[in-house]
């Protein structure tokens, strides 16, 4: 996790821009799962390469904000050197060089690229299809292609008390600013730490009681009313005629 | 370390942590009261924002990833609070992928899930210094828990992963260290404040969810 996730990335609701965003979620949801499960069997050059180039295109027709974007692919690329750094030095094959003494193998250079490729594809995809589209159209989005109606109402109703609670672990934290608290690596900041953590326990705890409570009141027994989707249009139609070329385009490529 | 993403695991380790979690998330579901949704929806919220705090461990700084202590807290609810977590992740800030949700899911939430079951019995009536022992127990035990099946299924995937799991499994030392100080901490501050909280008992109807309630 990098300190630069904020959660008030979560509550910019549909911050659709460009061709994409014509598309239902329903259906961009799709695209982006069939794309990434194939892309979980892609190892070949043309293949590789093609699927980066449609995901760029993907982000191009998204408009995604480039600056965003790259923070989220170096946050990738920080998981991506821990796996990578040894596959070179390990894998056995056929030297380019030596490194430290050691021989630096060409089968796991390879390897190497296309793991890294294949990362970078699926990142830029789903940051293309997925993240624009705001987290409430997005639940409507995950009942509509059949995920059970009470996770997505799960995510809802998350979405909305992440905010509450990160105002409220905000506020004890400025308290404990004002006191003079710097967290440090020491048994005083890990008890105050580890106390704030309770107290946000304890109130989240009262809070979701009362909650309950409330929907109690107002009639509420299990049953959330099923979430409304709109009519496929003619974008869509288009979108869903030309997303299985690309898949077959890309399978082809890889085993034709 | 624990948010593996999409092109780095092989289909059918895909397939069967997706399966795993299926059936976990079908399981916690069933389990419910129907209307303890809005309760699970709540704590949910509560782990992924205690999940931003970076804690101070030696020259390192870590992110909790407290499945122990929602472990002890909710039980079998925390599948679907990790769940729903890993996709507000995934899709606002780019950590972990679409495709390994299942696999994540299951290495984040079930050691937590299981240990905390294992010593809840621990619990019951337990002094504050006791609490923080457990606390600290079951979280160590989560996250090595953790490391192993993440350092699992990259050996799994693929071979040549060997020695680079090897390596993921020493970065999770740091983390190991912090979530046992904090839980224990927490655990401690629950236990003297409001004892009903721990052993997974905070989600039954009727139940005493707080002190001042």
């Amino acid at each position: 996790m990098s300190g630069k996730a904020s959660a008030a990335a979560i509550f910019a609701e549909n911050r659709d821009a460009g061709p994409l965003a014509a598309i239902d979620p329903r259906v961009r949801l799709a695209a982006a799962i069939t794309f990434l499960a194939l892309l979980a069997v892609l190892h070949t050059a043309p293949a590789l390469i093609a699927a980066l180039l449609a995901a760029l295109a993907a982000a191009f027709f998204a408009r995604l904000p480039f600056r965003a974007t790259l923070r989220r692919l170096t946050a990738v690329e920080g998981f991506l050197l821990f796996l990578l750094l040894t596959l070179p030095l390990t894998m056995p094959g056929h030297a380019l060089f030596s490194l430290f003494g050691l021989p630096v193998s060409e089968e796991g250079v390879r390897r190497a690229i296309v793991i890294i490729v294949r990362v970078n594809a699926g990142v830029l995809m789903a940051a293309a299809l997925l993240s624009t589209m705001g987290t409430m159209r997005l639940a409507g989005a995950m009942s509509g292609i059949g995920v059970p109606p009470r996770i997505a109402h799960l995510f809802q109703l998350t979405v909305r008390y992440v905010g509450v609670f990160h105002e409220e672990y905000a506020r004890l934290r400025r308290a404990m600013r004002a006191r003079g608290f710097r967290a440090g690596s020491n048994r005083h900041s890990w008890r105050s730490l580890g106390h704030l953590l309770g107290m946000l326990v304890l109130r989240s705890a009262e809070r979701a009681e009362r909650v309950a409570w409330a929907m109690r009141a107002r009639g509420f027994s299990g049953q959330f009313r099923a979430f409304a989707q709109r009519r496929l249009e003619r974008a869509d139609r288009l979108f869903i005629l030309i997303w299985p070329v690309l898949l077959i385009a890309l399978a082809w490529l890889e085993f034709g | 370390m624990a948010h593996i993403p999409d092109g780095v695991l092989s289909v059918p380790v895909l397939a069967g942590g997706g399966v795993v979690t299926a059936a976990a998330l079908a399981y916690a579901l069933k389990k419910l009261d129907e209307d303890s949704l809005p309760r699970v929806a709540v704590l949910a919220a509560l782990f992924f924002v205690a999940s931003l705090i970076s804690v101070a461990v030696g020259p390192t700084s870590v992110h909790l990833l407290l499945s122990g202590l929602m472990g002890l807290i909710i039980g079998w609810a925390a599948v679907p609070a990790v769940f729903v977590g890993l996709v507000l992740q995934t899709v606002f800030f780019g950590f972990g992928g679409v495709t390994t949700l299942g696999v994540n899911t299951m290495d984040i939430a079930l050691p937590g899930v299981l240990w905390a079951m294992l010593f809840a019995p621990l619990l019951v009536h337990a002094t504050p210094r006791r609490a923080a022992w457990v606390g600290a127990v079951v979280a160590a035990l989560s996250v090595a828990t953790t490391a192993v099946l993440v350092a699992l299924v990259l050996t799994l995937s693929d071979s040549s992963y060997t020695l680079s799991a090897r390596i993921v499994l020493l970065s999770y030392g740091p983390l190991l260290v912090g979530e046992a100080v904090i839980t224990a901490f927490a655990c401690g501050f629950l236990a003297r404040v409001s004892p009903d909280m721990l052993g997974a008992r905070a989600l039954r109807r009727g139940g005493k969810i707080a002190a001042s309630s």
